[in-house]
């Protein structure tokens, strides 16, 4: 498939550097002012060199690239919340092409789910959101492979900075604030860490998963969410006393999401360390599958998106 | 009341026509001396209770430092409540009594301002309102009662009940400014 790749963040720098090993070809690659195009295929080593050095990407715009002969837009341009622009138009321009969209941009999923589905119901291409969830981890085609109907609800721990935080603080007995500090210093916690520790991603991830399961009607403001920035230490301690320990979970079902701190026993499923990510699918007819792995991550999330790329249709 | 033996119910009609004899089961906590287990079971025999087996969880150690006993016993209906009372009046800590009605446990911890919020008035709404009984009580205030503090709670509720009184939980942490770090109930967590 000719791939053109909106958004050149980790994974759409990702996604690019590894589409070859997926027998796919880069047509085009734009970041917020700048692009490279090109019908037979984009040289995408010197324009991640380019970009790594905080070069342009190439002598184009952004709106080259929807001039361009392509198969797939992927859309890795950052989340946006509300109208999650211009994520949602970068999609519908796609889909109106008759072209097939693959996000990794969780905002237009979350957001703007039904307005997708009708676009993509007028247009011979379909989108695909896999690297919206869990990065690595197939949440969404385990789900498509059991069908929708047959899953109840899906749980899990889906944000990795806020799980590297609790796993610490109840490994060391250090409080939140001197956690967050060393995780920031790590790189495991951005500069502004807010949408991480107020449970906002992990909810935009257990929306998109509720859509799926009820094919439509949620968004992040349906979602009840608390964060843990009000853990204390002193929190993870108790529960310890008692085989247990604190883990920012979602839950996603037909009927609703919830996100926020919650009890879950030590050695559970459930208690994964570090930034590894976990979901609990729990189906109708076969007990609950349980499927872990990394939820971040440049490469990591750009094998979601070539995944998606490789289910979709000739068009 | 007070002091005819298990085997003199059958006098009693209204225990007969609702079945006689019905188990139940109370769970004590035992300060770690000897004789104290004597002591409190002296008042369920008393009080008309049967005893049907005693599960001395020695080794199993409350985080206050005592012992942990379950027993189960058999008395008509209308007895019961002189069994636990009987034990309350002999110095025995109750804390849990009934028979099928308290099914289920579940563990809570509570975040915020507890002291200064009324810790106990905290956990009288969860007993009425939440209708738990609250087996098991643990506080870590590392600031200070004046600061942030931490309380861990094993409630014993009714079974099936569980989604409701944490539901109750909520609102009254909602009340009281505190945070409520629920259990994660359904599926195999």
């Amino acid at each position: 498939m000719k791939l053109a790749i909106l958004g050149a963040g980790d994974v759409g720098r990702s996604v690019a550097d590894l589409a070859g090993e997926y027998d796919h070809e880069v047509v085009a690659l734009a970041d917020s002012t700048t692009a490279t195009v090109n019908p037979n295929g984009i040289a995408v080593d010197d324009a991640l060199e380019r970009k790594v050095g905080d070069e342009a990407l190439g002598p184009g715009v952004p709106e080259d690239v929807f001039e361009m002969e392509y198969d797939v837009l992927v859309e890795a341009t950052p989340t946006t919340l509300g109208d999650a622009e211009p994520g949602f138009s970068h999609v519908k321009r796609a889909l109106e092409a008759d072209r097939h969209v693959v996000l990794a941009n969780k905002g237009p999923v979350a957001e703007r789910y039904e307005e997708l589905r009708a676009l993509e119901a007028d247009s011979a291409g379909s989108i695909r959101f896999e690297a919206t969830v869990g990065g690595a981890i197939p949440v969404l085609s385990t789900v498509e492979d059991c069908t929708p109907q047959a899953v109840t609800a899906v749980r899990g721990v889906l944000n990795g900075t806020a799980n590297f935080i609790l796993t610490r603080m109840a490994a060391e007995g250090l409080d939140y604030e001197h956690v967050l500090a060393e995780a920031q210093d790590l790189g495991v916690a951005e500069a502004d860490p807010t949408f991480d520790v107020d449970g906002t991603d992990a909810a935009l991830k257990f929306v998109i998963l509720a859509n799926v399961l009820a094919d439509g009607g949620f968004s992040l403001e349906d979602a009840t969410v608390e964060g843990i920035q009000d853990i204390p230490g002193s929190a993870l301690d108790l529960a310890a006393e008692d085989g247990r320990t604190i883990r920012l979970i979602g839950e996603a079902t037909r009927d609703g999401v919830r996100v926020g701190p919650r009890l879950v026993p030590e050695n559970g499923a459930l208690a994964v360390t570090g930034t590894r990510n976990i979901v609990q699918i729990e189906t109708r007819n076969a007990g609950s599958l349980h499927s872990s792995g990394r939820g971040a991550g440049g490469p990591e999330t750009a094998t979601a998106v070539l995944s998606d790329v490789g289910r979709l249709p000739p068009l | 009341m007070g002091n005819p033996p298990a085997d003199g119910d059958e006098d009693d009609p209204d225990a007969e026509t609702d079945g006689g004899l019905r188990a139940y089961t109370v769970r004590l906590e035992l300060v770690d001396e000897p004789g104290e287990l004597l002591r409190a079971l002296a008042p369920i025999a008393d009080n008309g209770g049967n005893l049907l087996s005693i599960h001395h969880e020695r080794g199993n150690i409350t985080p206050r430092g005592h012992i942990p006993v379950q027993v189960d016993l058999e008395c008509p209906p209308d007895r019961f409540d002189d069994v636990v009372e009987g034990l309350r009046g002999a110095g025995v800590n109750v804390i849990q009594a009934g028979a099928e009605h308290y099914g289920e446990e579940i563990n809570v911890v509570l975040v915020g301002h507890l002291v200064e919020t009324d810790l106990s008035n905290t956990l009288s709404r969860i007993e009425d309102e939440a209708d738990a009984v609250v087996l098991d009580l643990s506080l870590a205030a590392p600031e200070g009662t004046g600061g942030i503090s931490s309380a861990r709670a094993r409630l014993a509720i009714d079974s099936g009940r569980s989604s409701e009184a944490l539901a109750a939980i909520r609102s009254i942490g909602t009340d009281k400014e505190l945070t409520v770090v629920e259990p994660l109930l359904g599926g195999d967590a």
